[in-house]
């Protein structure tokens, strides 16, 4: 069977070291063979609340989240409740032997406070499941110690003898549950979520310089900057506000720092005014919006894809922009690499769209070939450009004028948020103003050129074609697979850049499917309108998922069946 | 040697008579006397009339959004930390609409200059009430007179501890250039809040007023001396002390940056060796 997979649900309070719990097991999995796919789900608070970290793991690739369990980790009681209508047929729950267990669970019941001593229930949890998943207990231990990280080394010599009470006690008690076997993998693979794949990327393009003020589920993104700061050389700047933290980077940019700004919906509201002046001062800045419910503070911790026509529309005036939308931890990676490269080529504004569900979705990928990337470098050398007579808009058939740094030279580098001259100062010439309104505007057509197309997978003449954009790839492909197996020919059509659109890429694919279903995270169906805006394509049917949760494969069919 | 001339002569759009132009005059005259040559200062200004000066000097300008100037200034100055940064604004830019940007930067102490010209009321859009207005000053916009209390920059600035504030005046050419040189020399964040008549909207802050008011700090003070420094930013009325008020030697913010300490990061590629072993972490 092609989706042979199994998925472990661990459930707890905020606080309980779920995070600790679901991490490492994700590694243990894949350095077992495996390939992963994580969803978390939590609610807004520092402690208690419910909380869901699910590792839906098989041997071969994993797309998307499922919404039945096999296997049930309790780390409180709660969690059997919350969760029993999601058991799949045959599934079993792990629980504390005090525990009420609700009807119709089949539950192993272990004994977590004498087997944790003090306070380590995550860990007895975390031995026993790994014991009836077949994972070894050096690799899981291994994978812990990783994660807790050298530092404390009593608190991890106390975990490593909680996990090994914990595999003596399940092996004496239980037996060991029917997974997958896992896959032959050639190369070691390594295990990043989409936020820190973001951060990797821009690191690997040349990003010097983040700015940002802390606000879920962007945070991350800075975070992973923070982390490797020392060693990449790296400047974060937690700013007094989002105000700041783009204009911040708009002056680090200007004066030749790569620079990256991470927000979501609120904060990005807060930063438009400077999307313009990054476009009219024609400064490279990567802004990444990762998306969660609106309006206003909306479900700050869930997820949904509803900004895209405000990121496509945000800023007064007229100018061009890229926006990016990566489905898989691959695109995360590339497409921010992408990003980084077109707002220092173009020299403007630049977006990546992401959201919760993928900032915070764990997979394996293999590692990035580093040798092979190449990074920006801002500024060009003056080479014979007269000192006096440096032009930072020099109108060019581009619309993309040579750029020098201030200080670098003895050229004076004059930038303006006002209309100005092709040397940079305030101007009022009317005559002036709609040759540089062409100038920026000509950039679109070097934009367009590097569109990234959208990805056609499936038959090439399908009965029904699912069409969506950024992190719902995966649960496309995987409906689109059962759909076809089910005896209904089904592709998929996964846009990953959503801006500039470019028809000759995707208009044919539309027209030739004999169904057109856009499958988008919000209410509106905001590509749908998108497409139908730019070339006249009406889509005859629709789903949308705007409840905070991810998109699933199980969403789509449930949505579809109804139609 | 590095002369006037450098810095240009340009046309501007204020009015005749204003006080940007001595505070013009003194800023170029202060750069020559420290013989800095135009493209090594950077002026960052916002949106005013005070935020149109950098157009009109030679020098690197990035004339960016109102209230801005602050953050744009911070993030140049940490990736060229060799350029000599000098922020111009007027009171509205700088206190109202840039006001949480004005704590902020204080309170990271960065090594920037920062000129306001202070003219108590917005001059660009003609007139209406600023952040230091006088309560009960009339304008069109608040024909009952203004009702909020005036903003103090220098006793805020005191407060938080700014590395060196500074008041001057745009009728005192000597003093001004004194208190511009003092403060791009000072390592760190320095104010200088200069008084500025407006002779198109502020009829009551004329230079006359000022002249009559304006008070230099006698030797006496000791600038260094925090308690003493803030009972004088307090000081507003029939005297107007002008000076250095307060100083300190905290450490300038971008010497807190391990990684700027052995060179700029600007014109650094990638060290692919680092990156190589930081993904091996993810393993
Ligand atoms: C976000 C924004 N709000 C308002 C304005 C309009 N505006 C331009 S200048 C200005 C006030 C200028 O006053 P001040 O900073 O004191 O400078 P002055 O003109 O007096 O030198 C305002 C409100 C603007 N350009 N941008
Ligand atoms: S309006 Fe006032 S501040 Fe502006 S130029 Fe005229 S006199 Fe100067």
């Amino acid at each position: 069977m092609e989706f042979l997979d199994f998925n472990v649900l661990i459930g707890g309070e905020a606080g309980q070291g779920l995070q600790t719990v679901g991490e490492a097991f994700s590694r243990a999995l894949v350095r077992s063979g495996y390939r992963i796919h994580v969803t978390q789900t939590y609610e807004s608070r520092v402690r208690g609340g419910h909380n869901v970290f699910a590792i839906r793991f098989g041997a071969k690739e994993v797309l998307a989240p499922t919404e039945k369990v096999d296997l049930l980790v309790a780390l409180n009681g709660e969690t059997l409740f919350l969760h029993r209508q999601e058991m799949a047929p045959g599934g079993q729950a792990l629980a504390d032997e005090a525990w009420e267990i609700p009807e119709g669970i089949s539950a192993v019941r272990a004994p977590y406070k004498s087997l944790s001593g003090n306070g380590f229930a995550n860990t007895v949890a975390m031995g026993v499941a790994g014991a009836l998943l077949r994972i070894r207990e050096e690799v899981l231990a291994g994978a812990l110690e990783q994660i807790l990280g050298k530092g404390k080394a009593s608190l991890a010599e106390a975990n490593r003898r909680v996990l090994s009470s914990a595999y003596r006690w399940s092996k004496e008690h239980c037996t060991e549950l029917e997974v997958p076997s896992p896959g032959a993998q050639a190369v070691p693979r390594i295990v990043l979520n989409g936020h820190e794949a973001v951060g990797l990327g821009a690191i690997s393009a040349g990003v010097r310089f983040c700015a940002y003020y802390p606000m879920s589920p962007s945070t991350s993104v800075a975070m992973t900057l923070v982390q490797w700061s020392k060693e990449m050389s790296i400047i974060v700047e937690q700013a007094e506000d989002e105000i700041a933290a783009i204009n911040m980077a708009i002056g680090a940019s200007f004066a030749g720092l790569p620079s990256l700004v991470p927000t979501s919906g609120g904060g990005f509201a807060l930063m438009v005014e400077a999307v313009s002046l990054a476009a009219v001062s024609e400064t490279p800045v990567v802004i990444l919006i990762g998306q969660r419910p609106g309006p206003a503070t909306g479900l700050a911790t869930r997820t949904e894809q509803a900004d895209l026509e405000f990121v496509l529309h945000a800023g007064h005036g007229e100018f061009p922009r890229a926006v990016f939308a990566p489905g898989s931890i691959e695109e995360c990676f590339h497409l921010t690499r992408k990003a980084v490269e077109l707002a220092e080529k173009y020299q403007g504004p630049v977006f990546i769209l992401t959201d919760h569900f993928l900032a915070d979705s764990y997979r394996d990928v293999e590692p990035f070939e580093v040798e092979d990337l190449d990074c920006v470098l801002p500024g060009e050398e003056p080479g014979a450009i007269p000192e006096g007579g440096y032009a930072r808009y020099a109108i060019t058939p581009s619309g993309v004028s040579p750029r020098l740094l201030p200080g670098v030279s003895r050229h004076l580098v004059v930038a303006d948020s006002h209309e100005h001259t092709e040397k940079g100062h305030i101007t009022e010439d009317l005559s002036l103003r709609p040759k540089m309104v062409e100038k920026r505007l000509r950039k679109y057509q070097g934009l367009a050129q590097e569109v990234v197309p959208p990805s056609f997978s499936g038959p090439q003449d399908p009965e029904l074609l699912l069409v969506g954009w950024g992190s719902t790839k995966g649960a496309l492909q995987e409906a689109a697979s059962l759909l076809s197996r089910a005896g209904r020919k089904t592709s998929v059509l996964h846009f990953s850049q959503v801006w500039p659109l470019v028809d000759a890429q995707f208009l044919e694919r539309l027209k030739q499917a004999k169904t057109t279903v856009c499958v988008e995270g919000n209410a509106t169906g905001q590509l749908a309108r998108l497409i139908r805006r730019e070339t006249g394509f009406k889509f005859p049917m629709q789903v949308s998922r705007y409840d905070g949760l991810p998109m699933t494969p199980e969403y789509i069919l449930a949505r579809l069946a109804r139609q | 040697m590095v002369n006037i001339e450098q810095y240009g002569d340009y046309k501007t759009s204020w009015c005749p008579g204003c006080g940007n132009f001595p505070i013009l005059k003194a800023l170029k005259e202060a750069l020559v006397g420290l013989d800095l040559e135009p493209h090594q200062v950077l002026f960052v200004s916002g949106i005013g009339q005070a935020a149109k000066a950098p157009h009109y000097i030679n020098g690197n300008v990035f004339n960016g959004l109102h209230g801005r100037s602050l953050p744009v200034a911070t993030g140049a100055k940490l990736a060229n930390p060799g350029l000599v940064v000098v922020v111009e604004s007027g009171d509205g830019c700088m206190y109202g609409e840039g006001g949480n940007h004005f704590l902020a930067a204080i309170r990271r102490n960065i090594d920037l200059t920062v000129l306001v010209h202070n003219n108590q009321v917005y001059g660009l859009t003609k007139g209406q009430a600023s952040p230091t207005s006088a309560q009960g000053f009339v304008t069109r916009a608040q024909p009952d007179g203004v009702f909020s209390s005036p903003f103090n920059p220098i006793a805020v600035a005191v407060a938080l501890q700014a590395g060196f504030v500074a008041r001057s005046f745009a009728g005192m050419g000597e003093h001004l250039v004194e208190m511009i040189q003092r403060g791009i020399r000072h390592r760190g964040l320095a104010l200088i809040d200069i008084l500025q008549p407006c002779v198109s909207f502020n009829h009551v802050n004329t230079y006359d007023w000022y002249r009559k008011r304006c008070k230099p700090i006698g030797p006496e003070h000791d600038p260094r001396d925090w308690e003493k420094a803030m009972a004088l930013s307090l000081k507003w009325g029939e005297e107007i002390p002008v000076g250095v008020i307060y100083q300190n030697d905290r450490p300038a913010f971008e010497e807190h940056f391990a990684v700027l300490k052995e060179a700029p990061l600007l014109g650094r590629k990638v060290d692919k060796r680092a990156l190589e072993h930081i993904l091996e972490h993810y393993a």
